[in-house]
């Protein structure tokens, strides 16, 4: 017996998915949810093979709530959207249905879904490059991020700087921080390069928040931030500073 | 340029040989039509010049005959008057000039009038071309125009969730689905009949808005509620075809997608100041307000609309204030 979890806003929609599914009694379906909040919670709390999930939902994407999941469950996707690079999807994720969808398109996609050896560690890790791959594209504006149970949105501009922790990342706002587990080499790359610089293998500032630069010793610096922060900035990224603002 | 010099040594060589056929001795020969030649070269040079700065139209040859007939005179005069000043010495020469000035006058004539012609030909070429160019730069503009007006008309979006939802309809409930076929029918062809510049009653845009709000009623149930208010003044006045709908469209989706609880929407209409004045308020958080999901580009084409057809800037507002967004739009009458 496979676990589905259906996430779509839109009752109608998830009644589709529902009916189609009934004609497979060894998949499932142990919850429905209506966004990706409910969508993060029932996937922590039932673990399941497969998820179902419409992109364009309320506050969070169906892209964003991948985000938060440590594990990632198999994922189908069923949009009425056709502009996210329908190509990529089809290489990664295990389907992407667009809305609407037959019968027969649909059971193909969950033949694929069941034809899939066990051990999902594979896809797992090929639709997490996608994620990455896919967010390349449009720099970012908002990261959401999950602590513990709560889920906020946190706008690019409100973070200070952005500190590497073994596979975690953590992002410091005014207030507090974030844990993300993401790579600091995707944040470089993601982050708007007029406000954010990578001043060191493990810190990317945001440099609005930069106000001085001193030498600490022979070959090293610091950058010192609004409240006080000091972050190490090495040589190399000390000459392009220099260079980027012009000094 | 480099043309125009050839061309100049070209005629120099030919006259200089021309003239040492007459028994004239290679110098004498050689530094007259270098002389005439050279200032004939200026003076194509000035005519081309003339023509770029004054254009007359393109029946007026008469003019450009009677410039060109005015610079031979000039040229020749000018010619003879060097070459005396060149040959004061040589007084058989000097009688050798003045016997050849009329066919010298003849000679400048043909060279100015065939490079007047050229030239005139040339730009009226060039302008053609740019004329065509300009055309096919207006015309693809407007296929771009007319292109997003029909994908607006047509919200492929709501179109695809739509038959989404009926084909789910279609299972449990037939007749449900059915009645969703009609409305949706009705509204996609009051979207297409519609004349872009005939403006209707507010209260026949309101019938029209009915019918997509049933159809998102179906698709959001319980999440949505929409609460209509117009004053009994606002409801014969005019307001532009697709215009109300939009807007309202705009301000579902940002609640829908922009918050997570239910969703209440509200239209006002009233008339202040002889306008027609809407206002239509949805709630959103703020932390999720860059959210995107298109709400920017919907009520940028609807600013845009407005200014085309009222020529006004501030005609459309938007505010914000304890997590509710209103859209004002203003109708003169």
């Amino acid at each position: 017996m496979k676990r589905v979890i259906i996430i779509d806003d839109e009752v109608l929609a998830r009644n589709i998915v529902k009916d189609y599914l009934k004609e497979y009694p060894q998949l499932n379906v142990v919850a429905e949810c209506a966004n990706g909040y409910e969508g993060v919670k029932a996937i922590q709390q039932h673990q399941p093979d497969l998820i179902i999930l419409d992109i364009q939902m309320p506050k969070i994407t169906g892209f964003e709530m991948l985000e938060l999941l440590e594990h990632l469950p198999q994922v189908i996707f069923a949009t009425a959207y056709d502009e996210y690079a329908i190509k990529a999807f089809e290489a990664n994720a295990i389907d992407y249905l667009l809305k609407p969808f037959s019968e027969t398109r649909f059971d193909q996609a969950i033949q694929k879904f069941l034809a899939q050896p066990k051990g999902a560690a594979k896809a797992d890790l090929k639709l997490q490059n996608m994620l990455n791959q896919d967010q390349l594209a449009e720099e970012k504006t908002r990261i959401v991020v999950r602590n513990n149970n709560e889920i906020s949105i946190v706008p690019v501009g409100d973070i200070q700087y952005i500190e590497a922790y073994d596979d975690y990342v953590k992002l410091f706002t005014k207030q507090s921080y974030f844990l993300k587990k993401q790579t600091m080499n995707y944040y470089e790359q993601v982050l708007d390069p007029v406000m954010f610089f990578r001043t060191h293998r493990s810190f990317i500032i945001n440099l609005q928040q930069l106000t001085r630069i001193e030498p600490l010793e022979k070959n090293t610096y610091l950058a010192l931030l609004k409240d006080g922060k000091k972050i190490p900035l090495s040589r190399p990224a000390y000459l392009k500073l220099k260079e980027k603002l012009g000094i | 340029m480099f043309i125009y010099l050839a061309w100049c040594l070209v005629w120099t060589l030919l006259q200089t040989l021309a003239l040492h056929r007459f028994q004239i001795e290679w110098s004498t020969a050689f530094l007259d039509a270098l002389v005439s030649n050279g200032i004939l070269a200026l003076a194509s040079l000035a005519t081309v010049q003339l023509f770029r700065y004054y254009q007359p139209g393109v029946g007026s040859g008469i003019y450009r005959f009677a410039l060109v007939l005015g610079i031979t005179a000039l040229t020749g005069a000018f010619t003879e008057w060097s070459l005396k000043y060149l040959f004061v010495a040589q007084t058989r020469y000097l009688q050798i000039i003045d016997l050849s000035m009329p066919i010298r006058y003849v000679f400048v004539l043909m060279v100015l009038t065939f490079v007047t012609v050229l030239n005139w030909l040339w730009n009226s070429v060039a302008e053609k071309s740019k004329q065509s160019m300009q055309q096919s730069e207006v015309e693809q503009l407007h296929k771009e125009a007319e292109l997003i007006k029909l994908r607006q008309q047509l919200q492929p979006h709501f179109l695809f969730n739509s038959l989404n939802s009926i084909s789910a309809l279609a299972g449990s409930n037939p007749a449900q689905a059915r009645k969703m076929i009609q409305q949706l029918s009705d509204f996609l062809r009051g979207t297409l009949k519609k004349d872009e510049d005939q403006s209707l009653s507010l209260e026949e845009e309101l019938k029209h808005l009915a019918l997509y709000l049933d159809i998102e009623k179906i698709r959001f149930g319980e999440r949505l509620t929409v609460l209509l208010d117009c004053d009994e003044a606002s409801k014969d006045k005019k307001i532009p075809p697709l215009l109300l709908q939009p807007i309202v469209e705009n301000a579902i989706k940002f609640g829908l997608y922009g918050t997570i609880d239910d969703v209440k929407i509200s239209l006002r209409a009233s008339v202040q100041q002889n306008n027609l004045v809407i206002e239509v308020v949805n709630p959103f958080d703020a932390d999720a307000a860059q959210a995107g999901s298109g709400t920017g580009f919907g009520l940028r084409f609807i600013q845009r609309r407005l200014f085309l057809l009222y020529a006004q800037n501030n005609l459309l507002r938007t505010s914000q204030k304890d997590h509710l967004f209103t859209t004002q739009i203003i109708i003169p009458q």
